[in-house]
C-alpha cells in the first residue's frame, strides 16, 4: 500500500494494522525519515515538500511492485508526506514484512533507496539564512544504483 | 497540450501549469523546451541549465528525444529530493 498525505502517521498503528491477523509474518522493517535541523553549516526551521500528484501515487506503486517482485514480502507500506514540516516531524514511512528478516530488510533498504531518486518530490528548507531548494545527492544515485542487477 | 512544472522551475516561470499549442514542428520534449524557452524570460531563466532538468510525459520519465504529442501532460522538473 501506499499513501500521499500532508497528516503525520503512526508508526506503531500503521505496523499494527498492516500485520492485523497475517501470522505468517516473522519479521517487520521499518524506517522512518525525519526532518533535520541542519543542513550542511545551516539551520533549518522550516522543510516544505511539493510533489506531482498523480505521478507520485504512480512512481511510488511502481516501486513498491518490484519490490514485491523481488523479494518474498507478506505486506508493505509507504507513506510519504508533502507540505510544510518542522525539525523532528516525519517525513517518509517505509514498512516492510516477511516470514524471514532477511527479505524484509533488503526490501525495506531498496525502497527507500529507490523512492529517494524516483519519487517526483522536492524539498525546500528555510532558514535564518533563507531559503533554498535542496539539491539532489549524488550518493543517492549511487545508493539506487546498487540495486540495477 | 499540459505543462507543468515543479520546484524551481515553477518559480522562474511563474505559474504552474499551463495549456500551450506548439507547432506541428515540435515533437520531441527537447523541442518544446526550445519552444516554451522563446515564450518569456522567466521561461527562458527556467530552461537555462537545460543538464539538469529532468522531464515526465503522461507521468513517466522522459527523455530529451521522448515523443511530445497535443494531448500530452508534460513536466519539468529538477532532480527529485524526496525520501
Amino acid at each position: 500500500m501506499i499513501r500521499v498525505q500532508s497528516d503525520d502517521f503512526d508508526i506503531g498503528a500503521e505496523i499494527a494494522a498492516l500485520t492485523a491477523g497475517k501470522t505468517h509474518i516473522g519479521g517487520v522493517v521499518s524506517f522512518t525519515g525525519l526532518v533535520r535541523d541542519f543542513a550542511g553549516d545551516a539551520a533549518v526551521s522550516t522543510m516544505t515538500l511539493e510533489h506531482y500528484p498523480g505521478m507520485t501515487e504512480r512512481m511510488l506503486a511502481d516501486i513498491e511492485a518490484e519490490a514485491h517482485q523481488r523479494w518474498p514480502l507478506d505486506a508493505s507500506l509507504i507513506v510519504h508526506r508533502y507540505g510544510p514540516l518542522k525539525p523532528g516531524d516525519n517525513i517518509v514511512l517505509v514498512i516492510t514484512a516477511s516470514a524471514h528478516r532477511q527479505a524484509a530488510f533488503e526490501a525495506a533498504e531498496f525502497l527507500v533507496d529507490w523512492l529517494k531518486t524516483k519519487a517526483p518530490f522536492w524539498k525546500r528548507e528555510a532558514g535564518p539564512g533563507g531559503d533554498r531548494w535542496v539539491e539532489a545527492k549524488a550518493v543517492d544515485d549511487t545508493a539506487a544504483a546498487r540495486w540495477h542487477k | 497540450m499540459k505543462v507543468l512544472y515543479f520546484a524551481w522551475l515553477r518559480e522562474r516561470v511563474g505559474t504552474g501549469e499551463e495549456d500551450v499549442a506548439p507547432p506541428a514542428g515540435v515533437t520531441t520534449v527537447a523541442a518544446l523546451i526550445d519552444w516554451l524557452s522563446a515564450r518569456s524570460a522567466g521561461h527562458a531563466h527556467a530552461f537555462e541549465q537545460r543538464d539538469v532538468i529532468r522531464a515526465a510525459v503522461n507521468q513517466d520519465f522522459a527523455d530529451p528525444d521522448s515523443p511530445v504529442t497535443p494531448g500530452d501532460e508534460v513536466a519539468f522538473f529538477p532532480p527529485v529530493t524526496g525520501g
